[in-house]
């Protein structure tokens, strides 16, 4: 337990050496429905260094996957400001390559390889057609699809298109993956084994990823740091760590009090928020 | 109280199997049968619907003793078909005919096209066209063909422009509804790898909104047809050398009512062609085989 403390600690100071990949400094979002202005998030901050699996854990409302279109550039903040590697985040770009949880996020007029490629040469990352099927192709392995490479999004089932979604972001090799519920519409079995790739590809390549969801579970597995937030508006209300937790350490003592730590901090919010509504 | 054990569903021993056996039920996957096979083939359904009509027609036509000036019977018209067919009489007809649709068309598209990119960029054009829509689409396009003559003259330009007014409603309207249901995800895809403007539309948009396209260029194709055909009987009399139109106004003149069902047989025959080997196969190769439509 020392040692792994000690070993935390170090990590701390070495990282404090080291710039953030991703800063967010006092982010406020909103957008317009056709009735509201919604303030999605309010003066959110939070850091995400190289490697990290940065996990935003909340509930629905908590403005999470605003946040997420925030840093993949979609929306202009209002207040605050977001830095990619220092430059100031302004527009879409490829160097931040989403993975969206619907299914229709895949071409469907293009195959498994053409998807992987079209990210490639539509983007400009690579121009040789050559070299861009090998690129597609490297990362189509990564996620076990090479027998599909052919097949159309149609013919694919939810699983493999995530895969696909996946591979296709990752193939950019961008500075940092944001990953927006990506396993949300899939069966609990599905799921699980995704979570299970999704970590072995980052043994693999260590990429950065962002990664939203509102499964405390899954942001344990999946997440190395997990920022909590509370809803309307989407406020932080902790950081905490979870390095130390994979699959194997569901329904072990710490993995629990984890669980039951976040479950117990969204959960108060809803209590008072009952609260305030009785006594207001 | 009431005694809630009664409600309960009986408590049963659990189980385990050990080592699942060959399932063996009889068919598993057993082949169609010749004949299952044949009858699930649409062209042989569908070819034997129109040999049974035509054997009616013959039948008709014979057994009765119809007068053929009135209709005549289905290897007169067949005679009749060939011959013209041989003379190079029908050749030119069918030509003449479809060198105008095509120019009509064409023109009918690109207008498409600038209107849709118009509706598409800003809220004035996207006003513009539904209110154009609403008025021109119910306005069937021959009806336009007497100013169309008054302005431009018995020649293909007055024949060219009701052509377009026939393509261009149905196929900008179809074109911008397709854009408009786009996905937002599609759409944010496309710009996350840094899809702007012509690119965005020529490799987003365009695509993804090709079932609705298609079914545009379907609609216009099949109303400047009609169109057409219904537009050279109109001032076919006036020209001297017409389309398929004028074949069969010509024709009924000199009471040659088996060449005007020739005529009338050619028309179906292009129809059927245009829809269902050209856009049948641009189906089949697009949204067919992308699963955007069964």
């Amino acid at each position: 337990m020392t040692a792994a403390v000690t070993a935390a600690g170090a990590t701390v100071a070495a990282a404090s050496n080291l710039r953030p990949l991703l800063e967010v400094r006092g982010v406020t979002l909103q957008y317009k429905t056709p009735e509201y202005l919604v303030t999605a998030t309010y003066r959110v901050s939070f850091d995400v260094y190289r490697s990290d699996r940065f996990v935003l854990l909340g509930p629905s409302g908590c403005g999470k996957s605003t946040l997420l279109k925030g840093v993949a550039g979609y929306m202009p903040p209002v207040e605050g400001e977001m830095r990619l590697n220092g430059q100031a985040i302004t527009r879409p770009g490829a160097d931040r390559a989403m993975v969206f949880q619907e299914f229709d996020q895949l071409l469907p007029w293009k195959t498994v390889q053409g998807n992987v490629m079209f990210s490639l040469l539509s983007s400009g990352k690579i121009k040789d057609r050559r070299q861009a099927e090998e690129q597609a192709l490297r990362y189509i392995e990564k996620v076990n699809l090479t027998k599909f490479r052919d097949a159309y999004p149609h013919m694919l089932s939810g699983g493999m298109k995530q895969r696909v979604a996946i591979a296709r972001a990752m193939a950019m090799e961008p500075e940092i993956l944001l990953m927006d519920e990506p396993f949300a519409s899939l069966d609990a079995l599905t799921r699980r084994k995704m979570q299970e790739e999704l970590l072995q590809l980052w043994d693999d390549i260590r990429f950065t990823v962002l990664f939203v969801t509102h499964s405390i579970e899954e942001a344990i597995i999946v997440g190395s740091r997990i920022l909590v937030l509370s809803p309307h508006p989407g406020q932080v209300k902790a950081e905490l760590n979870a390095h130390q937790h994979g699959h194997s350490s569901i329904g072990r003592a710490e993995f629990t009090s984890l669980q039951r730590r976040i479950h117990d901090m969204l959960f108060s919010d809803r209590i008072e928020e009952q609260e305030s509504k009785t006594h207001g | 109280m009431v005694d809630r054990t009664l409600d309960m569903p009986p408590i049963r021993p659990e189980f385990i199997r050990g080592r699942l056996g060959k399932a063996e039920a009889g068919d598993v996957a057993r082949p169609l049968t010749v004949v299952e096979k044949v009858a699930n083939n649409n062209g042989v359904r569908k070819l034997s619907i129109l040999i049974a009509l035509v054997i009616v027609w013959q039948l008709y036509t014979v057994v009765l003793d119809v007068e053929p000036l009135m209709f005549p019977q289905f290897t007169d018209t067949m005679v009749a078909l060939w011959s013209s067919l041989i003379s190079g009489k029908l050749v030119l007809r069918i030509w003449s005919s479809v060198y105008v649709l095509v120019q009509g068309y064409a023109a009918g598209l690109v207008l498409a096209t600038v209107f849709t990119v118009f509706a598409v960029s800003t809220r004035l054009g996207s006003d513009l066209l539904s209110t154009l829509t609403s008025m021109f689409n119910p306005l069937p396009a021959i009806a336009l063909l007497p100013l169309a003559m008054l302005w431009f003259g018995l020649g293909n330009l007055s024949l060219i422009f009701v052509l377009i007014h026939s393509v261009l409603w149905a196929v900008a309207l179809n074109t911008h509804t397709g854009f408009m249901a786009v996905s937002d995800t599609l759409r944010m895809v496309g710009r996350n790898y840094g899809l702007t403007g012509v690119r965005y539309v020529a490799l987003i948009l365009i695509p993804a909104a090709f079932p609705s396209i298609l079914a545009g260029l379907k609609i216009g194709w099949a109303f400047a047809w009609r169109t057409l055909i219904a537009a050279e009987l109109v001032f076919g009399a006036n020209q001297g050398s017409g389309g398929l139109g004028w074949f069969i106004f010509e024709n009924k003149n000199n009471l040659e009512t088996a060449h005007v069902f020739a005529g009338l047989f050619t028309i179906i025959v292009v129809g059927v062609v245009v829809e269902n080997v050209i856009f049948r196969n641009i189906e089949i190769r697009t949204v067919q085989k992308w699963g955007m439509q069964r």
